[in-house]
């Protein structure tokens, strides 16, 4: 992921991957971001120009889906699930803890269930699911990331 | 000797807990040892709180392992894991555990018995025999063994399924799709999640089955995004299936052509509602269209569209193989055959417990569930996920059958049941229900765009204390606007949990309770 500017080539490429297809706008938005982390504004301009839509269009879109960020996020991602199930089990005291634990480099974010709901509080790092998880486990987490300031 | 097959699921409940580096703890072990071992992943029996569950074959025997740690395996060697040694976290035979074999296991009785990604397996157990016996009587045959069986749409409307076959097959059309609906999206389920993980092949079965039924050779499945390992497996098994001939052009020799395409979704929970999923699917705003037109009229592409949730159409195989008579055999009145229920929250033993409709509350929670995880008495409960309302402790009785909940005012939905505890706050609850759909709204009515949030705003001035009896009678007036006026279930609905704690929780909106 860098820092502030998206590769245009690699756009291109994931573009490709789906044909060019305008359908698959919501498709093409969840690769970049998966890849790198977020959607520029340069991102929107080229989508709107390779898959012939307006730049209103694609905007409209990427502003309508939580997951499509359109700042750089943290060199680590972490998603505390606020849902019903994981409120039952303290997930409204975990994610208190985790504001004050996680460091600069990494983004806190929301999520509303994991369908991890049987093994509550849920957390996801960096795209992988944690069940039972209590203010230790998460800190043995996110203590394991790499190159935490 | 031969290798001894070692079960480790790959979920994402039993990996969220260690399952991986389990299997990497075994996989070295054997190897230290110089034992022959094959490792299997499998799905979750959805026994979840024993997640990692391990299994081992022992002769004819898979015998069970519950809570395995990584650090408990050098233990479990030196006890004779490889036959079945005994050992404090020994369970005994997988099919001698009461939690699982006193389930009614229609849709879900391949998920933890067969190796998830392999289609041998996959064939070894019925695999593809109901798409095969689709073919041999007609797609006619099938609607009528669907309709027959009463099956209802799992994904929380419990619109009758044949009904919505038969209009799509009998509607003209160039082209039609099945979609999918794999966005599984309310809080306290994840039962989509365990079939997709557990039995990836039987789900692409079903979608051929209702593509054959309904004369559609496309079907696409819109996943949400929030299930990454369920992406991993379910896209494999979709090339595995394609490159075998399953998928594709003139599946087997049989003439009938059928193909999937995996979407994912994008974090928004509207998106579940089937006409938002077309929009999204089309790759547009996932904003709610009017009806009618019906979806199984004008869906997808403004073509006619079968929307299924997953678990509705897992259930199909089965009925095409067995009759619909069999499954109309179980369940009550008009819920017929079984539903998928999903312990959560705070629960002693959450899972996934599959049985007959009619079975209560009381005998989910207490008897399968254990009552609370944290041992407090139990204060209330929610099912059907964010739109269900909360019911008290006093309405556990209640059988689940659509409409004794509907009498009661609540909802099955997808079959998702949260427990909290008597430190449950529901003045708290009630006022999650407004934000979240303040969140989630897709913007295209007032009361639910405008009303959630106001919702939010009323009940912070209630639990202020803030001249209590104007604003109790606001937030009633709200909830009777967003529920005449809204489009949808997500602002139609959002005020059934909220009036559910005003009727039974009035309490936890006094000053300083939270
Ligand atoms: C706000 C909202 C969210 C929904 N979310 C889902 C969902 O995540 N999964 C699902 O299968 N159905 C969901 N539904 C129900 C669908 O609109 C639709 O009824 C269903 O997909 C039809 O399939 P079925 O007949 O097999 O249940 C949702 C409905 C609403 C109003
Ligand atoms: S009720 Fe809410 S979510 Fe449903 S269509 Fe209206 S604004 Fe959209
Ligand atoms: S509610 Fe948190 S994982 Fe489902």
């Amino acid at each position: 992921m860098s820092a502030n500017s998206i590769d245009k080539a690699s756009v291109s490429d994931i573009v490709d991957r789906f044909g060019s297809r305008p359908e698959m706008l919501v498709q093409i938005l969840q690769s970049i971001v998966q890849v790198h982390g977020w959607i520029s504004e340069d991102v929107i301009r080229q989508l709107a120009s390779d898959l012939n839509l307006s730049r209103a269009d694609v905007h409209g879109v990427v502003e309508y889906y939580h997951d499509f960020r359109t700042s750089p996020p943290g060199k680590h991602i972490v998603k505390v699930c606020q849902a019903e199930a994981c409120q039952a089990m303290g997930s409204r005291e975990l994610t208190s803890h985790a504001e004050q634990a996680v460091g600069k480099d990494t983004t806190l974010e929301d999520v509303y269930c994991l369908g991890n709901c049987a093994c509550a509080p849920a957390v996801m790092v960096n795209g992988r699911t944690h069940g039972r998880v209590d203010a230790e486990r998460f800190d043995t987490l996110i203590g394991a990331l790499e190159g935490r300031d | 000797m031969a290798a001894v097959k070692i079960y480790v699921p790959r979920d994402t409940t039993a990996v969220s807990v260690g399952a991986d580096d389990v299997a990497l703890a075994i996989a070295q072990a054997a190897k230290a040892r110089s034992a022959q071992i094959e490792i299997v992943r499998n799905g979750s029996w959805g026994a979840c709180w024993l997640e990692p569950m391990v299994e081992v074959l022992v002769g004819e025997q898979r015998i069970a392992y519950g809570n395995v740690a990584p650090e408990d395996v050098p233990g479990l060697f030196d006890a004779g894991l490889l036959e079945g040694g005994e050992h404090e976290k020994r369970l005994g035979p997988v099919n001698e555990i009461d939690y699982l074999i006193s389930q009614d296991r229609w849709t879900f009785w391949r998920v933890g018995l067969t190796e998830s990604l392999s289609l041998d397996d996959f064939l070894a157990h019925q695999g593809f025999k109901a798409l095969q016996k689709a073919w041999e009587t007609g797609p006619d045959a099938v609607i009528e063994a669907v309709t027959q069986s009463g099956l209802r749409g799992r994904g929380g409307a419990g619109f009758p399924t044949g009904i919505k076959w038969r209009t799509v097959a009998d509607t003209e059309a160039d082209q039609k799709y099945i979609a999918c609906n794999a966005d599984e999206g309310d809080s306290g389920t994840f039962s989509d999640r365990m079939l997709m993980e557990g039995d990836p092949f039987g789900l692409i079965e079903a979608l051929a089955i209702a593509g054959f039924a309904v004369g559609a050779d496309k079907g696409y499945i819109y996943l949400r995004s929030e299930y990454a390992l369920t992406h991993t497996i379910l896209s494999r098994a979709i090339d595995t299936a394609r490159d075998a001939g399953w998928l594709g052009e003139n599946i087997q020799g049989s003439g009938f052509d059928f193909d999937i395409e995996l979407h994912l979704g994008a974090g928004s929970y509207v998106c579940g509602e089937e006409t938002a999923m077309l929009e999204s699917l089309e790759g547009k705003k996932g904003i709610v269209r009017y009806k009618p037109p019906l979806p199984a009229i004008e869906g997808l592409f403004g073509k006619p569209t079968v929307v299924n949730n997953v678990v509705t159409l897992a259930s199909v195989p089965n009925i095409v193989n067995l009759g619909g008579e069999r499954y109309a055999d179980m369940g009550v009145n008009r819920s017929k055959g079984t539903l998928a229920f999903q312990l959560a929250g705070n629960i002693r033993r959450g899972g996934l417990v599959e049985k007959a409709f009619g079975i209560t509350l009381r005998e989910l929670i207490e008897g399968y569930g254990g009552g609370t995880a944290s041992g407090r008495p139990l204060k209330a409960v929610q099912v059907g996920g964010p739109l269900g309302a909360y019911l008290t402790a006093d309405q556990l009785d209640t059988p689940l059958d659509y409409e004794a909940f509907v009498d009661i005012g609540a909802l099955i939905g997808h079959g998702g049941i949260v427990v909290f505890d008597d430190t449950a706050n529901m003045a708290l609850q009630a006022r999650f229900a407004m934000e979240f759909c303040a969140i989630e709204s897709c913007g295209k009515c007032t009361p639910c765009r405008i009303g959630s949030t106001r919702g939010v705003e009323v009940i912070d001035r209630l639990i202020g204390g803030e001249n209590r009896e104007e604003n109790y009678d606001l937030l009633v007036e709200l909830c009777d606007t967003m529920e005449d006026a809204s489009l949808c279930a997500m602002g139609g609905m959002t005020p059934y949990p909220v009036r559910s704690v005003l009727r039974h929780f009035a309490e936890d909106f006094a000053e300083g309770k939270q």
